[in-house]
This record gives structure tokens, sequence and C-alpha cells, in this order.
């Protein structure tokens, strides 16, 4: 049984059909990349996964268990968080009191301390800047806290919705070194990205996403190695 | 800093503002009827204050422009201030006396023209006017420019010795009362101070701000023992803490009926404006319907204890409970329909339920239940071991016991969980809802905790007044517990008490100001606005923010 698994799912944004059955799934302990155009849908795919929007249509398990019946903020509680788009962090609070946000769900001292500990050695420069208003990190420092904010929930899966926005490209090739470091210490992780190349490098496997609907879907060895990838996404000619 | 030094120009402008000011104090009347108010006896009033207030402040902030070195620059630009200011008054008596201006100026009367020339001719009255001013302006403009060891002592003393003054009235029955006539006649001429005692006065705060500047700036050196000066400070604290407890367990003692009804005004705001601070504080939901739960606490408690007509039989200790779930449970009901909803449209529809609430209490359909325009009358006062709580003083310790209950309500909450799913709320919906933040329960347990405190402030407020009407329930009444929570600082919870007391205790006690209360709020929140955004006690986050460009943030272990 996958940890996640989403059965052709139609999400709606009024009359707009964003998603036009969508199914993917995700083995415990991978990573999984989603690419796809700017408005393909991969935020609202994950955005459906988080609890956020409801699909009209099909289903999503999450351990078997179907997630209808859960309210969003049971779906952190059930292990599931999301690092949001553009990075969502709260920008009059400081780098702590923003991490502190993150397990607001949780009541074991000790592991809140741990997480900490853990976010702070996989993000050293959250630790200088902790006392810092969070509005004046750099972009970069801010995917940095919105990412530590989530791991703060101690998830079991975690969506991550284009990590590597607006960054420079040491920092990408940093963020996405963070994001194996963070799988290979336990946490499933689904990644939305634009930068193929890159998710293909951490990711186990991948799917496209072209108009809400799934097109492809393979190994991520299989999808760098795909013609029509290739011209799409990886700008290989 | 060069760049901020000024010249003649903008020194001539900060004198026609200042001037305009005190020409409008002066034509809405509110010079003149402060000036019944004395501060020294047959030397002046508060009336007088308030005339000269602007241009002392402008030549004041003037002259903190001025580079350091050039003292008497400083000082001209103060007299200078001074002068500009006092030509708008001397226009205005000179105006007045030729023309009938009080045709359109209907507070323009001959008791204003009379104080303004200082009861002499005209032209005595003006040459008067203009040198008050000037020198004046030169007192603003000297002070600024004093060494700070001599400012601040000065200050001190000058504004203490007016604001007594200006509640002298008030003082001098208070100590006429302990202390007897004999001691009385001795500080107070009248109702207010005279020449001898505010003079004593006046050099007892200079000398205490003197003494006690010198022992602050000794001390930091002693720093070392900081393990043992940690110990004495929190023994310290605790020494204040109790003393404040027994002050706030005998202030009706000290206080006396008058001012003790001031305070159970005052302290009925604050329950609601700790209630209030929850929802908009804590949780960032701007309500403006807040009046509507303190009606329906005070409706539910007048109804069912009315020993009139309308009365259903509870007592107030029964009813006190029924009262505060009604007024929570019309919180949440208001919140079911504004959970989608944020900011302008938010502030809109929660002041459409204030509204609401107030028009269903004077309709004829409730009329039968709850008296419509006539109200409800003959509302009991609570009774404690057969014991009738009739003396303010008794109110005091409900609402007093009130009040210590939302105190530590909103101090436990805001350090938990709820608390800061709220914070998360307020800082960004979006975000919150992405991190799993359970936004319904959330909003609903703010509306519904808010409401809680503003029933039980209503519950009071009717059995206090023994009748309540429609009319006492209208959108002021929000916009008030907004303005005061505003001006203490949004959050905070010692700011909620300062808000009141500023907005609420000190209209009451200048009654003066009673009918330019909401021009006084109007400005007050203006001048708050420009000058201390955050609030008299800003609680963190907003402190952080209004001043982040300012100094950057200590970098604090923890
Ligand atoms: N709140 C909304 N209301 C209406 N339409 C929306 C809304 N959010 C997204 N859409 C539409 O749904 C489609 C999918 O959007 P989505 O945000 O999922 O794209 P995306 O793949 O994440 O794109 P990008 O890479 O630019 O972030 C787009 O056509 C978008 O315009
Ligand atoms: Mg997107």
């Amino acid at each position: 049984m996958a940890m996640l698994e989403v059965n052709d799912i139609h999400t709606y944004y009024g009359n707009i059909h964003a998603l036009q059955g969508v199914s993917l799934e995700v083995e415990e302990g991978e990573i999984v990349t989603l690419i796809g155009a700017n408005g393909a849908g991969k935020t609202t795919t994950l955005r459906t996964i988080s609890k956020l929007l409801t699909p009209r249509q099909g289903n999503i398990l999450f351990e078997g268990e179907d997630i209808a019946q859960y309210a969003p903020h049971e779906m952190v509680f059930k292990g599931v968080a999301m690092v949001p788009e553009g990075r969502g962090v709260f920008a009059r609070l400081t780098v702590a009191e923003n991490l502190d946000m993150g397990a607001f769900s949780r009541d074991d001292t000790k592991g809140i301390k741990q997480d900490l500990e853990r976010v702070f050695t996989l993000f050293p420069r959250l630790k200088e800047r902790r006392s810092q208003v969070a509005g004046t990190l750099s972009g970069g420092e801010q995917q940095m806290l919105a990412t530590g904010r989530a791991l703060m929930a101690h998830p079991r899966l975690m969506l991550m919705d284009e990590p590597s926005m607006g960054l420079a490209p040491i920092l990408v090739e940093d963020t996405f070194k963070t994001i194996k470091a963070i799988n290979e210490e336990g946490t499933t992780i689904l990644l939305v990205e634009q930068n193929a190349t890159m998710a293909f490098s951490v990711a186990d496997r991948g799917y496209v996403l072209q108009t809400g609907e799934i097109v492809l879907d393979d190994t991520a060895e299989n999808l760098k190695a795909n013609e029509m990838v290739q011209k799409a996404y990886l700008g290989i000619e | 800093m060069f760049n901020k030094s000024i010249d003649i120009r903008d020194v001539i402008i900060n004198g026609l503002l200042a001037g305009l000011i005190s020409l409008s104090l002066s034509v809405i009347g509110l010079i003149a009827l402060l000036s019944e108010r004395e501060i020294i006896s047959g030397l002046f009033t508060t009336g007088h204050i308030f005339l000269v207030g602007a241009p002392f402040a402008m030549a004041y902030v003037t002259a903190g422009k001025v580079l350091s070195e050039e003292k008497s620059k400083a000082l001209g630009y103060g007299l200078l201030i001074g002068v500009v200011a006092s030509v708008f008054i001397v226009v205005l008596t000179t105006l007045a006396t030729f023309f009938d201006i009080r045709r359109f100026l209907v507070n323009v009367t001959p008791v204003l023209i009379e104080f303004l020339t200082f009861g002499k001719s005209l032209l005595i009255g003006n040459i008067l006017i203009v040198v008050m001013m000037g020198v004046i302006g030169l007192v603003g403009a000297g002070l600024r420019i004093l060494p700070e060891q001599f400012k601040h002592p000065l200050t001190s003393g000058l504004g203490w010795t007016i604001i007594l003054g200006m509640f002298s009235e008030i003082l001098a029955s208070r100590i006429r009362a302990f202390f007897g006539r004999g001691v009385h006649k001795l500080i107070f001429t009248g109702k207010a101070f005279n020449v001898v005692s505010a003079t004593i006065l006046l050099v007892l705060i200079v000398g205490f701000t003197y003494w006690n500047d010198l022992r602050k700036k000794d001390q930091p050196e002693k720093e070392e023992v900081n393990d043992q000066t940690d110990g004495t400070k929190k023994r310290l604290q605790r020494i204040k803490m109790g003393v404040f407890g027994v002050l706030l367990l005998i202030a009706p003692l000290l206080l006396g009926t008058y001012l003790t009804e001031v305070t159970n005004n005052v302290g009925l705001y604050i329950l609601m404006g700790l209630g209030l601070n929850i929802v908009v504080g804590f949780a960032g939901l701007l309500d403006l319907g807040y009046v509507g739960f303190f009606a329906v606490g005070a409706y539910v408690m007048g109804v069912l204890t009315s020993e009139g007509a309308l009365g259903l039989g509870f007592t107030f200790w029964t009813a006190l409970p029924v009262a505060v779930l009604a007024s929570t449970l019309a919180g949440v009901i208001l919140g079911i329909p504004v959970l989608g909803m944020r900011g302008d449209y938010l502030a809109i529809v929660t002041m459409g339920f204030g509204e609401i609430i107030r028009i269903l209490a004077l309709s004829d359909l409730l009329k039968p239940y709850i008296g419509g325009a006539q109200g409800v009358l003959q509302i009991p006062k609570p009774e404690l071991f057969g014991l009738t709580l009739l003396h303010p003083r008794h109110i005091y310790y409900i609402i007093l016991v009130g009040v210590l209950i939302a105190v530590y309500v909103s101090w436990r909450l805001r350090d938990s969980r709820l608390g800061r799913q709220w914070m998360a709320l307020r800082e960004d919906e979006d975000v919150a809802e992405a991190m799993g933040i359970n936004l319904v329960s959330t909003k609903l347990l703010a509306f519904g905790i808010g409401a809680f405190f503003g029933g039980l402030s209503g519950a009071i407020f009717a059995s206090k007044l023994s009748s309540i009407f429609p009319h006492s329930f209208n959108l002021v009444v929000s916009i008030n517990v907004l303005s005061l929570i505003i001006v203490g600082g949004l959050g905070s919870l010692p700011g909620v008490i300062v808000g009141a007391l500023i907005l609420v205790g000190l209209p009451e006690l200048l009654r003066e100001f009673a009918e330019h209360r909401m021009l006084m709020y109007g400005i007050l929140l203006i001048v708050m606005m420009l000058s201390k955004p955050e609030g008299f006690i800003p609680s963190k986050v907003l402190q952080r923010e209004l001043h982040a460009h300012e100094e950057p943030e200590p970098v604090s272990s923890d």
C-alpha cells in the first residue's frame, strides 16, 4: 500500500476545471516530483492533498484512509505538512516565533526541542537569525524558514511547492541538498518543481502534469531521458 | 544632522499651525469652558493651558531641530512661534469686538473674549496676549535646550503640577475628607491650589525627579553583581505587586463615592476592552459590532431580574451565567456568517450586527419582552449574603473580580496553543490555513470568548444602572472600545487598562470635555497614530513592526 494514493481527482475553482483526473502515488520514503508548466495545476494538486480544496470527484488515501473525512488542520495531525508556494512565512514574527508556530499542534516539549535542533542543524543560518523578523529575511532564508516551519510539525509526508523559486543557482543547489537530507532522515516528500533538472536529480520518480492531467509518469531516470520532457522541461532541443 | 535643521520659513509655518490650533480650541468653545477650571487660584486656569499648549509644544519641538550650539537661535525661534501664534488670537478678539461674528461662530461668547483679553481693554489685552505667547514660546524653546539633567526634572515638575492642578477639585475634596478643613484650607483656595502650595508641589516634584535621575544614573555601574540585583529586583517586584494589590482592594475607601463611580465606568470599559482585545488584538478580526454583545448581556440580565412587569424573577447571581452564556452564543452566531470575511468586509458586517441588536431592542416586535424604546426598568442590585450591594463601592468589587478574571484568562490564552493559532490567524490567514490551523474553530472561539467578556460587562452595567435603554447600545460604544485598545496598544493587556483610563476616565473627570468628547477622541487618535502608532504600552509584535526601520532587533538568546 502506498503512503499516498491520489485517485482520479477533479478539482474546480468555481467553473474552472483545474484538475481533470489526476492520479498519483507516493511510497513511504520516496521523493516524488510533480513537474509541469505554469498553470498546469501543480499547486492545486498539493492544496487538494492537504484538504485546502475538496475534489468534486475521485478520492485521496493517506496511509490507506480516505482523507475526505478530515478537516485541513487534521491533516497536520495525520502527518502531512505543506511548505506553501512563495514562502508563506509570518512576516511580522521572528524566526523563532515562526518555527514555534510550526509546532502549534504538538504537546511533546521534548520532541519539539529535538525538531528545533534538527532544523537548526539543517539550516544554521536560521539559528543565527532566530530573533530577526521574518519579513526582513532574504528570499532564500525565508524559504529555509518555511521549510523549517513545516518540519516543526514533524510530518511523515511533506508537500513542497516550488522551493527553488526565485533563488540564485548556488542556493538552488543547497536547497535540493537539504531536501535530500530531510528525505534521508525519514520524511517522504512530494515535490512540485519548475526546475526539472534539479528535481530529477533528487527524486526517485516523477509525474508530468499538463493542463490538469497527468501525461507521463516514470522513474526520474527515464523521465530525464524522455524526449518530450527534454524538449518541454529541460530546455534540450 | 544638518539636513534636518530648519529655516525661518518652517518656523513661521509652525507658528501659524500652533496659532491655528489655539484659535480652533477657542472658537469651538473649549477654552471658555476650561477657563472655569482653575489650576492655581487667581493665577491661571486649564483654559490658559489649552490656549498656550500648542505654541509651547511647537516651540519645544522646533527648538529641538536647531543645532545644539545655536542656543540663541533656538530661543529666537521659540519667541517667534509664540508671537506668530498669538496673531490668530489678536485677530479673533479684534474681529469679535467690531463685528458680530457670533452669528456664525456661536461659541465666540463675550466670556471667551473677556478671557482672551484678560478682562482688559482690547488694546491692552492684545498686547498682553502677544507678550504671553511670546514668553511661552521662549519657555518652550528654553526648556528644550536645557541640559538633560535639568530638562527632565523641570518638565516633569511642570507637567505634574499642571495635571494635578487640573484635577485639584477632586484632589481637594479627597484631602478634605481625610485631613479635614484645616489642611484643605492650607493647600487650596476654593477648588484650586494656592500659589504657595503649587510652588511647594513644583519644587518637591522637581527635586524628587532630579534625585531619582541621579540615583538611576549611578545604578548601571553596579551591574557586575547581577545575580544579587536580580534577586532584590524580584523581591522589589513582589513588594510592588503586593502594594498594588492592597491599593486595588482599598481603592473605594481612598477614592470616595464619585471617583469610585468613575472607576466603575472605567472598569466596565476595561472588561469590554479585554474582550475585544481577544478578537481584534489577538486574532486580528476587526469587529465593529462589539456593543451587540454588551447589549445582549445587559438585556438578558435586565429581563431576567427586573422587578417590573417584564421581569422573570431571577437574582443577579442566577441571571449572570445566563447573560454571559447568551452573549457568548451571540458571539459564535455572529462568527458563523463572517467566517469567510476579512478586513473591511468583516468590519462592515459586524457593524451591521451591532446595529441589528440595537434595532431589535427598539423594535415593536420584541417590545412585549424587552420593552422597546422604554427599555427595561427596575433592575435590582445584586445581593450577597442577604446584603443588597447598593453602593458604587460594592459594584466596584464585582467589576474588579470580573476584570481580574478577564486579565488572567487573556494572559493565559495568549501563551496557549489557541493563542498561537490566533496569532497565526492575525499574521496571515492563508499561511495559517496552509499550516493546518482550523480557521473555523479558531475564529469562533475568538468571537465567543470576546463576547463572553462583553456580555459580562453588559450584565454588570444593567444591574449597576437599574434601567437600560436601547440608545445606550449604539455604535459609539463599539468605537470607544476599539479606540481604547488602539490607544493603549493593540494586543497588550496593560494597554487596555491605560487606554480605558485615558479615553473613559479622563473625560469623566474633565467634564468640560463631555461635549467635545468625540472631537478629543479624533484628535488623540490622529496624534497617536502619527507619533506613537503602536499605542502607549505596545505589544511585542507591534512595537517591532512599527520601529523596525529605527533600530535593529537585539539578538537575544532563547
Ligand atoms: N483561486 C483560484 N481561482 C480561480 N482559478 C484558479 C485559482 N487558483 C488557480 N487557478 C487556476 O487553476 C489553474 C491551475 O493553477 P495552479 O496554481 O495549480 O498552477 P501551478 O501548476 O501551480 O502553476 P505555477 O507553476 O505557475 O505555480 C490555473 O489555470 C489557475 O489560473
Ligand atoms: Mg503553483
